[in-house]
């Protein structure tokens, strides 16, 4: 069958892999002993973080299996549903920040960008009847209203951040450390607007608990919607990226900015958009983690933007920009969903995670560097 | 002693799949200039990397001044005074002259800490005694290249180097600046120095030269004295058969006027009241010393300089081209002089970089971008410029400077252009990359584009031109016939407003 594909040429995007994996095999054969060796050395110093999370994987598993206080094998489908579950709420950030930094630039406001939408979500929607109500007397709007109005407002937030970045030349890492800190201010103030306490907003409609949390029974196990709003968000970063103009002029402007300007890239509005659609992910991502957290604080996303990034590099995105793919960043999230679910499996105390997480990290972005080190 | 200061013996070197060096000896005798030469490829620099220790050869023995010797870094190498001066300079930009040669090694005072006047004094004794004329104390950024190269060959001497390699230190140079460094070279080598040179420019070879080794393919052809070759002759050595003709026959005709610029003047570069008409057909060449405006008129012609007032006229219609996406509309392309900088997007592949500027075209339905036709345009281009490459998706980085430059040039035929502004169309190309980027030219003449070329080398521009505007301090010093005019009548030109 694979045969025929690859005569008729009908699908390039297979007869390609195959070519390649056909080079591959014919350039290791080329090589001499010494050569195979370095080859495999390579190869392993490549693939090390893979490698390791493959180790720690078959660790927990034999761990759960031997053990017999657990209820079930850590590779189970509760588990794998338990990981995919934490992973896609992870995931909107994820995308989002992932374009940024091929832009070899880097969003600290992402967090608070998504507090911001959790916390217009929470308040347009809480029960009519709630006495604790922030806006005292006001029906909860529609859903898709919501969800519109949240990706707007974000979409401006992350446009604000580009324009800053496209025109004045700012560091992103400033421009989003600036709007991080003017967002967590203004989150403080508007939280106690109308009714609000200013400290915490709960009570969100049932309708919107339902269509965020709500599940479908799949596997035995039930899987909630916002897993399925993931994989949809996933497809359409992986159309932006690679099936259209913007996701195009992006890789460049990450690989060259100068070279694209003078190609005739628009190198602001590239810019600019993909901090708008990164703005609009956070967006989205808040709309879902609000009835999820249940009740929201002005710092609900405090911190969320540190393993979004964390992800994208596990996942391949060079802090040198130009390169990644969003399959990269899918992979990245789990397995930093994975190492956090096998940590909590094997019983390791939260503060020695956060170590464990961190070193991942390291590991990642020396392996990923090293690629780019002159060889000497 | 032995009669040389530098023996390279039987050197070779293995990378995964090539045989980079195969055998290459090289003998420096004290006091000469001995040329390196070869095509790109050939394995120039890795010898070179060989002998700094950047590269770890194999086999084979160096001995300086009679001693083995064995480094492991280019640090070693400059303290044993083995000084190299590279082709693209490695200089902290924001840090001042002296800093710059002293760095790691600053002289300190008693008390521990960096004494600024020794260094000063030292660093103007340096330049006093080479003759070159740059205030120690002004930062590297406010340099023009051959200034940064001469604090560079003068931090070759701050370290008593008894060897100094230049690889294509001419490359960015004009003439004037030419004459200079060879002045500073011969002084050198009257020190007793040896002196390794690396360059493509035939006439410069046989110039300063005692010796040339010349190399293909990792292999030594031949090592000869100078004056006993012809650039012809060391041409055959180079590519291993007769090039005949540097430039290829000029066969394009010249018909009506496309474009018409009327003073254009640049708002914040140095470009003062251009005017001129290219035709259809022609090539037209735009000589001038660095810094004369020439790149600056180009980028003002394309939109990526801002204008400040003149008018372009593409066949009669006035145009406003304010960015690169309405020149590009406009039917204008433009091939950057800094191929590394402008040019190249390094870490992306070859369809990448060559379908970059023409996005709209790949669009189905206004929605999506077909890899098919992006797929059909890189194979168009990579057989249409010839370009050498194991694939597609090869990244564009791995790929020789004559083919990048190739990519580049196919990027834009793509956007189906009328006119081209190439700038330094050649740089740190091969001889044979060289011509085929000529003919190419002639053939896009022939085709009815204007072509635009802006050239430091002067040979260049009477090959391959019909008329050459000589630019001088950012104003147009005059226009000549190329094949009536002479290097001399350039030259003349091209100072008027210095």
């Amino acid at each position: 069958m694979a045969e025929k594909k690859k005569e008729t040429g009908n699908n390039s995007w297979f007869r390609m892999r195959i070519d390649g994996i056909k080079q591959r095999n014919a350039d290791y054969k080329a090589l001499d002993r010494k050569g195979k060796a370095k080859w495999w050395s390579e190869f392993l110093l490549r693939n090390a973080i893979y490698i390791i999370f493959a180790l720690l994987i078959i660790y927990v598993q034999i761990y759960s299996m031997t053990n017999p206080s657990m209820k079930h094998a850590f590779l189970s489908f509760p588990t794998l549903i338990d990981i995919l579950k934490k992973s896609s709420l992870a995931m909107f950030l994820a995308l989002g920040v992932g374009g940024i930094i091929v832009l070899t630039g880097t969003d600290l406001s992402a967090g608070y960008i998504m507090g911001l939408s959790m916390c217009v979500s929470a308040s347009l929607l809480q029960k009519s009847d709630l006495s604790t109500k922030m806006w005292l007397g006001m029906e909860p709007w529609p859903i898709l209203a919501v969800i519109v109005l949240v990706m707007v407002i974000c979409g401006i937030v992350g446009a604000f951040n580009g324009f800053f970045v496209a025109k004045f030349k700012l560091h992103p890492f400033i421009v989003t450390l600036a709007t991080q800190l003017m967002l967590s201010g203004f989150l403080l103030i508007y939280m106690a607007w109308g009714n609000g306490d200013g400290a915490q907003l709960s009570g969100m409609t049932t309708l919107y608990k339902d269509i965020t949390k709500g599940t479908v029974q799949m596997f035995g196990t039930s899987v909630p919607y916002y897993v399925f709003y993931a994989m949809v968000a996933v497809l359409i970063m992986t159309f932006i990226w690679n099936k259209t103009t913007i996701g195009k002029n992006m890789y460049a402007v990450g690989a060259n900015p100068e070279a694209a300007n003078v190609s005739g890239v628009n190198v602001g509005m590239t810019i600019i958009i993909v901090f708008m659609m990164a703005g609009m992910l956070y967006g989205f991502s808040g709309f879902i983690q609000a009835p999820f957290v249940g009740s929201v604080t002005p710092n609900s996303g405090d911190g969320a933007e540190l393993d979004a990034i964390a992800a994208c590099v596990i996942g391949g995105v060079s802090f040198t920009g130009g390169t990644g793919r969003i399959s990269g960043i899918v992979i990245g999230v789990i397995l930093l969903q994975i190492i956090t679910v096998a940590l909590q499996w094997l019983g390791i105390s939260p503060n020695l995670q956060y170590i464990i997480k961190g070193l991942i990290i390291l590991v990642a972005v020396a392996i990923d560097m090293r690629k780019y080190l002159v060889r000497k | 002693m032995s009669q040389y200061i530098l023996e390279m013996k039987d050197i070779c070197k293995v990378f995964p799949g090539v045989k980079a060096l195969d055998n290459v000896s090289l003998y420096v005798r004290p006091g000469t200039v001995h040329s390196l030469m070869g095509e790109n490829g050939a394995g120039k620099s890795t010898l070179m990397k060989c002998l700094f220790g950047i590269n770890i050869r194999d086999s084979g023995t160096i001995l300086l001044e009679g001693k083995e010797i064995c480094f492991s870094n280019p640090r070693q190498a400059l303290d044993h005074g083995v000084a190299m001066v590279h082709q693209e300079l490695n200089q902290v930009m924001t840090r001042d002259v002296m800093e710059n040669i002293w760095l790691g090694r600053f002289p300190k005072t008693k008390l521990g800490y960096i004494d600024e006047k020794a260094m000063y004094t030292k660093t103007k004794e340096i330049f006093d005694d080479l003759n070159i004329d740059v205030d120690p104390r002004i930062c590297i950024n406010k340099l023009s290249v051959s200034q940064r190269q001469m604090v560079e060959i003068a931090k070759a001497v701050s370290y008593n180097s008894k060897i100094i390699v230049f690889d294509e230190p001419t490359s960015s140079l004009t003439e004037d600046e030419v004459d200079h460094l060879f002045r500073i070279i011969n002084t050198l080598r009257d020190r007793g120095c040896g002196i390794i040179y690396i360059s493509h420019r035939m006439n410069e070879i046989l110039r300063i030269s005692d010796d040339v080794t010349v190399l293909r393919d990792g292999k030594p052809v031949a090592t000869n004295r100078a004056k006993d070759l012809t650039t012809d002759m060391i041409i055959k050595q180079m590519v291993g058969r007769d090039l005949t003709n540097v430039y290829p026959p000029k066969t394009n005709t010249i018909g009506g006027v496309t474009l018409e610029v009327k003073n254009l003047t640049a708002e914040y570069l140095n470009l003062h009241n251009v005017s001129f008409k290219a035709h259809k057909g022609e090539i037209l060449g735009f000589g001038g010393l660095i810094g004369a405006g020439r790149t600056e008129l180009l980028e003002t012609l394309f939109g990526v300089a801002t204008k400040k007032e003149g008018d372009v006229y593409k066949n009669g219609k006035l145009i406003h081209n304010t960015n690169s996406r309405i020149a590009k509309i406009n039917g204008f392309a433009y091939i950057t002089e800094e191929r590394r900088r402008t040019g190249l997007f390094n870490v992306l592949d070859i369809t990448a970089n060559t379908t970059i500027s023409n996005m709209k075209k790949y669009m189905i339905n206004h929605l999506y971008l077909s890899d098919k036709l992006m797929r059909i345009d890189t194979d168009w281009s990579i057989n249409a410029m010839r370009i050498k490459t194991p694939g597609q998706k090869t990244k564009i980085r791995s790929l020789s400077g004559g083919n990048q430059q190739k990519v580049i040039i196919g990027r834009w035929l793509l956007t189906k252009p009328d006119i081209l502004l190439l700038d330094e169309p050649t740089r740190g190309i091969d001889v044979g990359a060289k011509y085929e980027i000529y003919q190419l030219m002639i053939n896009l003449a022939n085709e009815g584009k204007t072509v635009i070329m802006v050239s430091s080398e002067m040979s260049e521009l009477l090959g391959v031109c019909d008329r050459i505007i000589v630019m001088s301090n950012g104003y147009m010093a005059g226009e000549v016939n190329a094949k009536e005019t002479t290097q001399e009548e350039i030259l003349t030109l091209a100072a008027k407003y210095v």
